[in-house]
């Protein structure tokens, strides 16, 4: 082989080694989707096949040398409706194929872990529910249902892991839900697939699939002993939210026990659900939905905190079960008013009997 | 019926007429200042190629830089605004006015028997428009480019860069209007300025084709222009329709811009199925097999085309039951593109058929038109368009269907009516030569990002994970065939206007309005207002008139 020169050989070589043609399989929706995928690489192979089939044999059979001279055909109603119907067909097949993975991709399930993801540019952040951060990675078990809540602090991103067959865009000031099941350990490429500007093509990382006990184990590592949660509730007591937001008889706020995914009445006469992102935006933009009773008299904590923040606050406010813990962040910021030690000190002791679940 | 064979007109004592739309006047003002129609054309046609070949030498840089995995010809900044600019030029200043402007522009006008279009003056107001706008895009280059994507998304385009995005957006405005022209003057033509006898039905499919093209690109253009006002207002004055910071909504923008760019893509792609429905009758003697399906399939994907913007944002958290409507709709506007694909080929069934340039180039589009076709299946399936949106499948199946279509087509028009507009053939075996190496290079070009998509790879990125180099390898060494391929019409349809065989009327025998007036044509096309007696595609038509005319002069000789 000494006469292929070296640059061909390593190319040779390298084609051998790394060639691919299809993405691994490794999440439980990967195979149904591939299933419509080589459908339809059938039905386009067959039909690309079928005109080039009738194109070639029309020109043998109908050349100026073999047939001098046209026969005019004005055209077949039976002909005509044929290849209107049967395509029409095989692409509303196609419709309601894809539509029933769509659904399943976008639909996760009721017990599916949550992870927060937030895009800026150029990095991905994953917030595990027990606190932990990774950055440009994601840490996850096989065998669970992972829902992805993702939202982006600047532009537009797009997070997209080929391996599973999924992707969904992150969008500025608006939560996207995914959800996957990994079946397959190992270490998957993730991707920004939405242009966002100049290191774009640098927003990547790794998707690590690991087995249950892996997962574990990097949970216990990569912890730094606080829950998402219970970052969130530091943030609560430090920005004083318990000031209004206190179940008293008196609070100029509503209380926020049990407020997640229920209907709250508005005082512009409306009902709405308290899911993520109205929590999201009664933080952010409170004066757009009162809840009926209230003054619209809260402030907006735009540009005072990050979408990380809000996930955190509302990761906390999701927990709540009862009014305890405002009653403990209220307590704590009421004695030491204004002081920096006092919101973390509330955080750590809420540790052994708290009402957060994490 | 005789059997008679219609053979091609002897060449060797035709003469190029002295008088013709090229001759009637001189110098440079006459041009620039002229209302004439294929003059216009012809103005559109340089301006044209000069944009085509700026696009394509982008379009190199891109393909060189993704030889190699890490980032190595170009900070990827520079890569941004090179894909940035290759997409502006190549949509807004060659694909959209394409076949309308140049090929449209000079027959419309004849093929119905008109002196000209409706309205010169504004015909002449679109071409500096469209060179106003061209030169503010290559200030723009010169100035350091813009680096949003041709997409303009906010808030990336509003907030996060800091390149020329309001010059640029100018530039789409302007370019736009001037589509927005040519799409008003064309639907006046048809309607008012058809020949006596020329009824809709008897009107050539290149015609119904533009008048579904110029309906998009009146009531689409709009949006767009709408689109890129509200990105200069919010760039400039912080008018926050757009930025959800201001209670805006970032998605909106991409309803606006799809609700013209998907439309955008009929524009491109009807007028060059237009031209495949001339060529291919053309060469296989036959009339188009279901006249009335294929005129109605042009006017369906334009109306289809407006209710299918919303699927470029499956994934972007839009409802779910918007997604289904759009998906269905999406399917729907594949079955027309599908309609004429079977006829076309139908029209091949018991016909003559002949293997001249733009019949090769019209067989290349016909394949490479059904992938692209297809392949846009597999997005509209909302399912699989989650996996292949935004990768490199989207690349190669809009690809496919513009310049593996469009551009075939084009090349296909542009040789079937060179010997109209110049009045002289272009050389053939070499012309043939150059569709050939065009279908090969573009196959190896784009067939493999397919592949990466389906991998995964993802758009726009200045580099890429090693397992994906060795279809980038394919695809660029494929891009330099494809490169040859269309430099070798410049060279020898340049070297045809000085040495190319005299052509004659109706050097193909074919039966449109514009084949039975002089080559080229006089300033008012024809002599005599033409009557339209027969129906369009009458190959028996034809047959009948050059008996005739061969029996006259025969008496005049006898005589």
């Amino acid at each position: 082989m000494s006469h292929i020169s070296p640059v061909l050989w390593q190319f040779l070589v390298k084609w051998m080694t790394t060639f691919a043609i299809f993405p691994p399989e490794a999440s439980k929706i990967a195979p149904q989707m591939d299933a419509l995928l080589f459908f339809m690489v059938l039905v386009s192979l067959i039909g690309l096949t079928i005109v080039i089939l009738l194109v070639t044999s029309f020109c043998i059979l109908y050349s100026k040398k073999r047939h001098p001279v046209a026969v005019q055909v004005e055209g077949s109603t039976l002909l005509e409706a044929t290849w209107t119907i049967i395509p029409l067909g095989l692409f509303l097949l196609m419709f309601v194929w894809g539509a029933l993975i769509y659904f399943r991709v976008y639909t996760p399930p009721a017990n599916s872990m949550n992870i927060y993801v937030v895009g800026k540019q150029w990095m991905w952040k994953a917030e595990h529910p027990g606190g932990q951060h990774e950055i440009n990675s994601l840490h996850i078990p096989t065998g669970r249902a992972i829902q992805l809540t993702l939202i982006s602090q600047d532009v537009f991103h797009s997070f997209s892991i080929p391996a599973f067959r999924v992707k969904r865009e992150a969008i500025p000031g608006r939560y996207t839900t995914v959800w996957f099941e990994a079946t397959t350990p190992g270490t998957y490429h993730l991707f920004c697939t939405q242009y966002c500007g100049t290191n774009h093509s640098q927003m990547i990382g790794d998707i690590v699939v690991l087995t249950p006990e892996g997962y574990k184990k990097w949970l216990d590592q990569s912890t730094s002993g606080m829950s998402l949660a219970q970052n969130g509730e530091r943030l609560f007591a430090s920005l004083s939210c318990a000031a209004c937001h206190n179940a008293r008889p008196d609070a100029r706020g509503p209380s926020l026990a049990n407020v997640y995914g229920a209907r709250l009445a508005l005082s512009s006469g409306g009902t709405v659900t308290a899911d993520d992102a109205y929590l999201r935006e009664s933080i952010l933009n409170p004066s757009q939905h009162v809840t009926q009773g209230y003054a619209p008299i809260m402030p907006t904590y735009q540009g005072q905190v990050s979408e990380e923040g809000v996930i955190a606050l509302v990761e906390y406010i999701k927990n709540l079960n009862s009014d305890y813990r405002i009653q403990q962040t209220l307590n704590t910021t009421d004695l030491a008013p204004g002081s920096e030690g006092a919101p973390a000190a509330a955080g750590q002791k809420s540790a052994p009997k708290g009402m957060v679940k994490q | 019926m005789s059997d008679t064979i219609v053979s091609l007109p002897d060449q060797s004592t035709a003469r190029i007429p002295r008088v013709n739309y090229l001759t009637k006047e001189n110098g440079i003002l006459s041009w620039l200042l002229t209302g004439d129609h294929k003059r216009i054309a012809i103005l559109y046609l340089i301006s044209l190629s000069f944009f085509f070949f700026i696009g394509g030498a982008l379009a190199g840089l891109i393909r060189l830089e993704l030889l190699t995995p890490q980032t190595d010809l170009m900070a990827t900044d520079t890569y941004n605004k090179v894909f940035t600019m290759h997409g502006v030029i190549m949509i807004f200043f060659f694909l959209v006015p394409s076949v309308p402007a140049t090929l449209g522009n000079f027959l419309i006008p004849l093929m119905i028997g008109a002196k000209d279009l409706a309205l010169p003056k504004i015909n002449l107001l679109s071409w500096y428009l469209y060179v106003a706008g061209g030169i503010l895009a290559i200030y723009t280059m010169a100035a350091g480019g813009v680096d949003t994507g041709w997409t303009f998304t906010t808030p990336l385009s509003t907030h996060y860069v800091n390149t020329n995005v309001l010059t640029t957006g100018l530039a789409a405005f302007i370019a736009g209007f001037s589509s927005i022209f040519t799409g008003l003057n064309f639907i006046v033509t048809i309607h008012k300025m058809r020949a006596p006898g020329m009824t809709w039905f008897r009107l050539p499919l290149f015609v119904w084709a533009h008048y579904a093209a110029s309906i998009l690109m009146v009531l689409a253009t709009p949006v767009v222009a709408i689109a890129i006002v509200l990105i200069a207002l919010e760039r400039t004055i912080g008018i926050g329709v757009f930025d959800p910071t201001k209670g805006g909504d970032p998605l909106l923008f991409q309803h606006l811009f799809w609700f013209y760019s998907h439309p955008a893509v009929y524009i491109m792609i009807l007028p060059g199925m237009g031209v495949i429905s001339e060529t291919i009758s053309t060469f296989s003697r036959k009339r188009v097999f279901g006249y009335t399906a294929v005129a109605f399939s042009s006017v369906a994907i334009a109306i289809f085309g407006f209710f299918v913007w919303a699927h470029h944002m499956f994934i972007m958290g839009i409802s779910n039951y918007a997604v289904l409507v759009f998906s269905l709709l999406t399917m729907l506007v594949a079955v027309p593109s599908a309609i004429k694909i079977f006829n076309w080929t139908f029209t091949l069934y018991k016909g003559s058929i002949t293997f001249e340039t733009p019949m090769l180039y019209t067989f290349g589009f016909m394949g490479l038109f059904t992938i692209g076709g297809l392949t846009g299946v597999f997005l509209g399936a909302s399912g699989t368009d989650i996996h292949l949106t935004e990768t490199y499948f989207i690349v190669a199946h809009f690809h496919f269907v513009m310049v593996g279509g469009m551009l075939m087509a084009f090349l296909a028009g542009i040789h079937f009516w060179w010997p109209k507009m110049t009045g002289r053939m272009y050389p053939e075996k070499i012309s043939q030569l150059a569709a050939v190496v065009t279908f090969i290079g573009f196959n190896f070009t784009f067939f493999p990002q397919f592949i990466l998509g389906m991998l995964g790879m993802p758009r726009r990125y200045a580099s890429y994970p090693p397992e994906f180099q060795v279809l980038n390898v394919f695809s660029t060494a494929g891009a330099t065939i494809l490169g040859v391929g269309y430099l070798l019409p410049v060279l020898y349809l340049t070297w045809s206007l000085k040495y190319g065989e005299t052509a004659g009327n109706n050097p193909w025998q074919a039966t449109g309005l514009e084949w039975q007036t002089q080559s080229p044509p006089l300033t008012e096309n024809f002599p005599v207002t033409p009557i339209m007696d027969h129906e369009a595609y009458d190959y028996e038509w034809l047959e009948n008139q050059t008996r005739e005319r061969q029996q006259e002069k025969e008496v005049a000789s006898a005589g």
